[in-house]
């Protein structure tokens, strides 16, 4: 399917002689195919990695990015094929060997010891010692302040990672990813919990690593974001590699046309349309750090939302969003204020009761708050709704299968059956799941944070579909979104939050991406310079 | 990751088919069951005599009860260190009232009928269940601790209720009312001994307990991700509360049953029993992290711990050997268990992307802690 591109076809084997040679291939590999049991993930790729430049992997979810990294940094072995690193073959038996060779890769998902420093889960494993034996703090903390200082994060070594929030989480795992000195260095998704400031960093990062002769591999479901990275650009579908060039020479419709095989919708609103009365009513909310800081991470915040409409809440990460919809949900107590459902005043009730009430939270981190891992797709599905299928004492098996497949069609979800394992599925269909288990519910308020963080554009593009399709039967629809292109695209009003506090409402019709993200105080310069802003 | 749980969890509900995991999981389970057996009774006759089948399956039954109350506490991700010491209380207490009570403030000496005994017994169960439940679920002390505790305050009720004497007067008297303690309690009904049918009963309702009701399907999500749980309106307190409560109950009702059988009601009764049963849970395939073990897996564990330990002393085994066997084989199970978890998850993450359309390479395969970024560099 694919085919070298002419410039670097000549190149490629003599990278080792080649030292001031930025884009000749560091890492080959030929004619990959990965299987696992009948499924072909990957059916005989061909994939360039060049010293000294960003390759960005588009694709879906299941199209076979992730296999092909993790065959690349050793994590797997490939059904078929060979991989050639500096012109030579080689076989990376394991992560080991892939390291010992100067390929790191950052994973999608964080692996950090929460009860550890930041400085010691960066050297965890190949710590440094004194010449006694014992850690040379000292010199590690060194290190660790240079990494941070170089990512722009003003963060002490000596800070427990469990403290830190998500975005500074991640930003850990990248340094220590840095902190090998690789020269391959997949980055799988390294930004999906970064605000813009930090990608901002973290793109400079890049630019200074490949500079030095680091060969990257980039993978994000950003495209925009990935495409501005992007030196060269191959797009994955099926296991397959169907398409690569040069990123000067394409732009974002040319990567979503080759991702999906046809053009994309972008706008999900069906015209202009008249909302029913108000469903969810929030007066005064004030919510008061978790975390136990005592600052005021919601900020007397009202608003409203109608039936069959959807509001967008924006803001930057820390701006409060996602303590505003886990209280609204009933996980986090509320310092002061009312929350109305329906008029019905839920502020003190359960998570429980809220549901019962209507009003139901797809969370935003699927995998620790709403899937439940050693269960079934269909079982996860009926989860929040069993007591309707209740008969007698007993459960009835009859409804219950009833439900749920009902519910797999409604929400197309793509899955062996109901009684396949949750883990089997891909993020996008998984994040189905969860919003089906609180559709089964009957809710008349639904509440989403980030539901398509994470998950690929075809998958994106179903989720806001149902969530429309529901707002049309009277749903009224609150969710938060980093991605301002979602915002403007899938939304009949954005709420903008900075800081804590309502700061203004948008008519995506009428309002431009930079109105949106001046409110959001994301392209102010001096946010950076002061994590308080940009931080919980 | 398929395995037990699915069977559990769905099984009841729409898979009729059998789950071959579960049967391979629990299947392990009976062949060491069929291995202690057929090895016993080669070694000596009497292993499989109705006589010794009867004793042993006594035994089995008392520790198969409190098994099964464990089973709901470990399946939440917790443990109940308390119910050695609530079966030697609750048996104190039977045996306290079946010898007369002092009504205070009068000359009168209360004699309750039996079944009111029984269930004053099971209830001191039942309240010792209900402050650890309380303890774990609203005080948030680890379930480790909780119960650490209130093993110790169980036992000190049960010697300052006796003075730490041994109460061997319980059959009651005809003119009093109070007969029938130890003839019902260690009777043999159908000429099978009372244990095996309370341990029968609860079975039944344990299992139906897990697999058809809105509670246990709840008890499984709770130990698998309780967050994700809680946001899907299951009351996870309310269901940590109440298996506790269940569990303290079954060792009430052991507690009894213990206290009929010997015919004596000693505070010492019932020291170590949790560990039996702890082992009995995981010898079924239970992990202690939660989310995974059945009824069936629990009785099959039961079987292996109580056939062993029984024959083994009928074959003449030292006791001191006794320990170490015992010690051996419930790690040599659990080891199992987790090799074959291993396997299973490699084939079975296989087999979900074989089976799946869209395959997430990203899902399914956490990647091990610390690996790559971790591991050392040469340079």
């Amino acid at each position: 399917m694919n085919q070298d591109s002419p410039a670097l076809a000549a190149t490629g084997a003599d990278a080792e002689t080649s030292g001031a040679g930025n884009g000749t291939v560091v890492l080959r590999a030929i004619d990959i195919a990965k299987q696992y049991g009948v499924t072909r993930a990957l059916k005989g790729v061909n994939f360039e990695v060049r010293r000294g430049k960003v390759t960005v992997l588009f694709g879906e979810n299941g199209a076979g990015k992730s296999t092909l990294m993790k065959i690349l940094a050793g994590i797997e072995q490939p059904t078929r094929g060979r991989l050639e690193l500096d012109g030579a073959p080689v076989v990376l038996r394991s992560p080991t060997d892939a390291v010992d060779r100067g390929i790191s890769i950052i994973h999608q998902e964080l692996n950090l010891c929460h009860n550890l420093s930041v400085r010691d889960n960066i050297f965890l494993g190949r710590e440094l010692r004194t010449p006694r034996g014992g850690i040379d703090y000292a010199r590690e903390n060194q290190l660790t302040r240079k990494l941070l200082a170089w990512l722009e994060e003003s963060i002490t070594p000596e800070t427990i990672v469990g403290d830190l929030r998500l975005g500074q989480q991640q930003i850990v795992e990248i340094a220590r990813a840095l902190s090998t000195d690789a020269r391959i260095l997949i980055m799988d998704e390294p930004t999906s919990a970064l605000s813009a400031a930090d990608v901002e960093v973290l793109f400079k990062v890049i630019h200074e690593l490949t500079a030095n002769g680091v060969a990257v591999v980039y993978i994000s479901h950003h495209l925009e974001e990935a495409l501005a990275i992007a030196d060269y650009a191959v797009v994955f579908r099926d296991g397959v590699l169907v398409a690569e060039a040069e990123a000067a020479d394409i732009d974002l419709p040319w990567v979503v046309g080759a991702m999906v095989g046809g053009d994309a919708d972008y706008d999900f609103r069906s015209g202009p349309r008249e909302y029913g009365e108000v469903r969810l009513s929030v007066e005064n909310v004030s919510v008061v750090d978790p975390d136990g800081s005592g600052r005021m991470v919601v900020n007397d915040v009202s608003l409203q939302v109608r039936a069959g409409e959807v509001v967008c809440l924006y803001g930057l990460m820390g701006a409060g969003r996602t303590e505003l919809v886990e209280a609204l949900a009933g996980r986090e107590p509320m310092a002061s204020g009312r929350v109305r459902l329906d008029g019905v005043d839920v502020t003190r009730m359960s998570i429980a009761e809220r549901i019962s009430q209507g009003m139901g939270l797809v969370p935003e981190d699927r995998q620790r708050d709403g899937l439940v891992q050693m269960m079934s797709v269909g079982s996860n599905l009926s989860l929040a709704s069993l007591l309707s299928t209740v008969k007698g004492w007993f459960l009835s098996g009859r409804r219950e299968r009833a439900n749920v497949e009902s519910q797999i069609a409604s929400v197309r979800i793509k899955a062996a059956g109901p009684s396949a394992p949750i883990t089997s599925l891909s993020g996008g269909n998984q994040q189905k799941v969860v919003l089906g288990k609180m559709l089964l519910t009957g809710p008349s308020v639904l509440l989403l944070d980030e539901p398509t963080r994470g998950i690929d554009v075809g998958a994106k593009g179903e989720i806001y579909n149902l969530i429309f399709r529901e707002a049309s039967k009277g749903l009224a629809v609150l969710y938060v979104t980093s991605e301002i292109g979602e915002a403007l695209a899938a939304s009949h009003r954005i709420v903008v939050m900075a800081k804590g506090r309502v700061v203004r409402e948008f008519d995506p019709a009428t309002c431009t991406r930079e109105d949106v993200m001046a409110a959001s105080g994301e392209s102010e310069p001096d946010q950076r310079a002061h994590p308080i802003g940009a931080n919980e | 990751m398929s395995n037990a749980v699915q069977s559990q969890a769905s099984n009841g509900s729409w898979s009729k088919r059998i789950n071959l995991n579960a049967l391979l999981i629990e299947g392990r389970a009976l062949i060491a069951l069929a291995i202690i057996i057929v090895t016993f009774s080669i070694m000596t006759p009497n292993f499989l005599q109705p006589d010794n089948l009867l004793i042993m399956t006594r035994h089995v039954a008392m520790n198969a009860i409190l098994a099964l109350g464990m089973l709901l506490v470990i399946l939440n991700g917790g443990i109940d260190l308390s119910v050695g010491s609530t079966v030697g209380l609750s048996g104190v207490i039977a045996g306290y009232l079946l010898r007369g009570y002092d009504l205070p403030l009068t000359e009168l000496i209360a004699y309750p009928p039996v079944w009111v005994v029984v269930l004053i017994a099971c209830a001191a169960g039942m309240l010792i269940g209900y402050v650890n439940g309380i303890l774990v679920s609203r005080f948030r002390v680890a379930p480790f601790i909780a119960t650490l505790g209130m093993l110790y305050v169980a036992r000190g009720f049960a010697l300052l209720i006796t003075n730490g004497e041994t109460f061997t007067d319980l059959f009651g008297r005809p003119e009093l009312g109070n007969t029938g303690f130890v003839s019902t309690l260690a009777g043999r009904p159908l000429g099978i001994p009372m244990p095996v049918w309370v341990m029968a009963a609860v079975a039944a309702a344990f299992s139906l307990l897990l697999t058809r009701t809105p509670f246990g399907r709840w008890l499984y999500a709770t130990g698998s991700n309780s967050r994700a749980a809680e946001l899907s309106g299951v009351p996870v307190k309310k269901v940590q509360t109440r298996i506790y409560i269940l569990s303290g109950v079954c060792a009430g009702i052991v507690g009894v049953l213990l206290t009929a059988d010997l015919p004596a009601a000693t505070p010492r009764a019932g020291e170590f029993y949790e560990l039996n049963a702890i082992a009995a849970v995981v010898i079924g395939g239970a992990t202690l992290s939660g989310g995974r073990g059945t009824v069936r897996g629990t009785l099959i564990g039961a079987f292996v711990i109580g056939f062993l330990v029984d024959g083994l002393v009928l074959i003449g085994v030292s006791v001191f050997w006794q320990q170490v066997i015992k010690g051996a084989v419930i790690i040599l199970a659990v080891a199992l268990d987790q090799a074959q978890q291993r396997l299973q998850r490699r084939r079975g993450t296989a087999r979900a992307q074989g089976s799946t359309p869209a395959p997430g390479p990203t899902s399914p395969s956490r990647p091990r802690h610390g690996e790559p970024a971790a591991q050392g560099s040469t340079r």
